[in-house]
Parts: C-alpha cells; sequence; structure tokens
C-alpha cells in the first residue's frame, strides 16, 4: 500500500498516541515516549506489526507516545495510513 | 443485568480502557454524539481494538453507533459487529422501518461472519416524537430488539421545549416507552440525569425512573453509576419477601391449594413471577436471604 498523503491520527493526551505519516522513499520510524527506555523496542514492534499487516513499505512514520496500550497505538497507527493512504 | 449503562466518548482511549472500572454493568462505547465528523473513522478502530484487545469482565459493552441518515452507519457496524457487542444502540429511531433496515444491515453482516442471526441485540434510541409515538412497534419489529432507550435530550430539542431536572416535560415520554416495551416483551432504559454534581438529583431520577417500570439507567458519568445501582437492586426486605413468596406457593402445590395468603395477601402469579425476578437478581449480585 502507497502512502500517498501526508496524514496523523491520534492525540497528545494521556493514554493516547500521537502518530503522523508522510509519503518517503523508504520506510523510517521514529518514536517519542515517556517510557521509550523500558518498553521503546516494544512499541516499535507494535509499530512495525501494523505497518506491515496494511502493506506500507515506504513511509516516514513518527509516534509521540502519551503511556498508550498496545490496542491504541496500533488503533492510531492503522488510522493515520489509512488517512495517508487517501481513504479516508 | 443491567442496572446502569455508562457512556464512554469513543475518542478517548483514558476512558475507554478504563471503562469496566468504573462500576457499570454495561458500557457503551459512543460513536455518534461524542465523536466530531472529523473522527469517526479514528473513533472505531479505537474501540474495535478496544473490544478486541481487552478483557472487560462481566461488564456488558454495548456501541453507540451513528444513525442510518448518516454516512457512518454501515462503517460502524462493519467495523464493531466482528467483536460481538451485546448490543448496538440505535440513536434516532424513529420508526419500525429504521430499526428494520438496521437489523437488516445487522443480519447481512452476521451471515458475512458466520454468526448466528441475532448474536448482536439491537436497542432503539427513542429521542424524537415521531420516536416515541411509534415505540411499539418499534419494540416489537423484530426479535432482535432486546431493549428500548430513552433520550431526553434530543427528544425535548424535537418537543420544542425545555429540558428539566424535574422531568415533567419528558413524563408522558418515559411512561409511554415503559408500556410499549413491557407490552413488547423487551427491556426498557431511561435517559441519563445530566447534573453530574447533583448528588441529590440523581437519586430522585433514578427512583423515579425505578417507579415508573424502567429495568435500569444510563449515565454520563462515572459518579452516578454507584446510586443508579443501588436503586435498581432489590433491598434486603425485598430479597427475603420473595423467598418468602416462592416458600409460601411451594407450601400451596404441596397442599394441591389454587391459592395461598401471606402476611394477609392474596400471592398470585404477577406476585410469584416478580418475586422470581428478584431472587435471579439477588442470586446475580450476590445477595443472600437474611433472617
Amino acid at each position: 500500500m502507497q502512502i500517498v498523503k501526508n496524514a496523523a491520527a491520534g492525540t497528545m493526551e494521556s493514554s493516547d498516541a500521537y502518530v503522523e505519516i508522510e509519503p518517503a522513499q523508504e520506510l523510517t520510524v521514529q518514536l517519542e515516549s515517556v517510557v521509550k527506555v523500558q518498553f521503546g523496542d516494544a512499541i516499535l514492534s507494535v509499530v512495525q506489526d501494523v505497518l506491515k499487516e496494511n502493506g506500507v513499505e515506504k513511509a516516514n512514520v513518527r509516534v509521540v507516545d502519551r503511556g498508550a496500550l498496545e490496542c491504541v497505538i496500533r488503533a492510531r497507527v492503522e488510522t493515520a495510513i489509512n488517512r495517508g493512504k487517501g481513504d479516508a | 443485568m443491567r442496572r446502569s449503562m455508562l457512556f464512554l466518548p469513543g475518542n478517548n482511549p483514558n476512558m475507554l480502557i478504563n471503562g469496566n472500572c468504573l462500576g457499570s454493568d454495561a458500557v457503551i462505547f459512543d460513536l455518534e454524539d461524542a465523536v466530531s465528523p472529523a473522527e469517526k473513522d479514528a473513533a472505531r478502530i479505537l474501540v474495535r481494538n478496544t473490544m478486541r484487545y481487552m478483557d472487560f469482565g462481566g461488564c456488558e459493552i454495548i456501541v453507540r453507533i451513528n444513525s442510518i441518515d448518516t454516512p457512518y452507519w454501515k462503517q460502524d457496524i462493519d467495523a464493531i459487529l466482528p467483536e460481538k457487542p451485546a448490543l448496538i444502540l440505535l440513536p434516532k429511531t424513529g420508526s419500525a422501518q429504521d430499526a428494520l433496515e438496521a437489523d437488516a444491515y445487522i443480519t447481512q453482516v452476521e451471515e458475512k461472519l458466520g454468526f448466528a442471526r441475532n448474536t448482536v441485540g439491537l436497542m432503539p434510541l427513542i429521542e424524537t416524537a415521531m420516536g416515541v409515538e411509534n415505540a411499539y412497534a418499534i419494540a416489537s419489529s423484530t426479535k432482535r430488539v432486546q431493549a428500548l432507550f430513552l433520550g431526553a435530550e434530543d427528544l425535548t430539542a424535537d418537543l420544542q421545549c425545555k429540558r428539566t431536572k424535574e422531568g415533567k416535560e419528558i413524563e408522558y415520554a418515559r411512561t409511554r416507552l415503559v408500556v410499549a416495551a413491557r407490552a413488547a416483551g423487551v427491556d426498557v432504559y431511561d435517559t441519563p440525569f445530566t447534573d453530574v454534581n447533583d448528588d441529590e438529583g440523581i437519586v430522585k431520577d433514578a427512583e423515579y425512573a425505578k417507579a415508573l417500570g424502567f429495568t435500569g439507567k444510563s449515565s454520563i458519568s462515572p459518579r452516578h453509576v454507584e446510586v443508579i445501582n443501588a436503586v435498581f437492586s432489590p433491598t434486603q426486605k425485598d430479597v427475603d419477601y420473595a423467598y418468602e413468596v416462592m416458600e409460601a406457593i411451594a407450601l400451596a402445590k404441596q397442599q394441591g391449594k389454587g391459592a395461598i395468603a401471606l402476611h394477609g395477601k392474596m400471592i398470585d402469579a404477577p406476585i410469584v413471577t416478580r418475586a422470581q425476578r428478584t431472587i435471579d437478581m439477588a442470586e446475580a449480585l450476590g445477595m443472600r436471604r437474611g433472617n
């Protein structure tokens, strides 16, 4: 799946995550999180999973985590992808 | 058992993920009024994921989808139905035709998912003058309908009157809905009490709803849940009396009597039915017979 436009989803509120996605020539994921030291790898793995499930191979993704649970991170990444592919 | 139902905004992770800790018998994940049009897509996915990944234990999950006059409702059902909510709350149900239209689409999606028909129930939200007038036709339109739900805020706007704490303006709608629902053999739930800081008001409002025959009451604030649960639970006196009724009726049967008196009052079929309902609820709440 191709990301064709810049898109974002989520909020900066507690227990949420804010996700930005933009078209790119390769896949990069950047994470900001207050729990990055302890859970950074796990969060990145979840983000990569959702990108893979949705067939996203090229995009710049930025995730600002505000202590979100996995199901919330998954939801926000999926929404950003849907918006970036031009369906939303 | 649904004494209390707590509305939670569908795009607010902080509230959704804590929904099972707030004491209500059911939570209503709201995809309608609590979510702006620009965030409908996000809320739909967030609610779906919350249902898919989180364990709500004994707390039942209801989802308020968008009304059938919007472009969102079918997408809501597509996203939510695989997670098997107990009920879909259908806003602005004005006629049996509205309920049947939702039923037809839910049936289609259930078939696609391999679910038995009526796996997911329907609870029409009655919040227009037309809906109140058609309450019985809506309640009896399809077997999928498990309950009616009164929404007083939109209703009073439609009636062109002011919403008050006393609720005189919704008196007719309340009684009409209770009668319609009971005639159709389904449950009926009362509108939220919207002043979250009025601790006495919520008690009065819940007691009044119970007295009219409502099964339970919804809330927009976790603060109201405890009061609603207490009002809609049987008292120890109710439970003790219910057991006495069942004993008396068992004795009558043993003695070959058609009727029997308890404390000077004849025990007949409606009293037995009510007693059994009280015992069922008491057992569900872990209440035992006192002395």
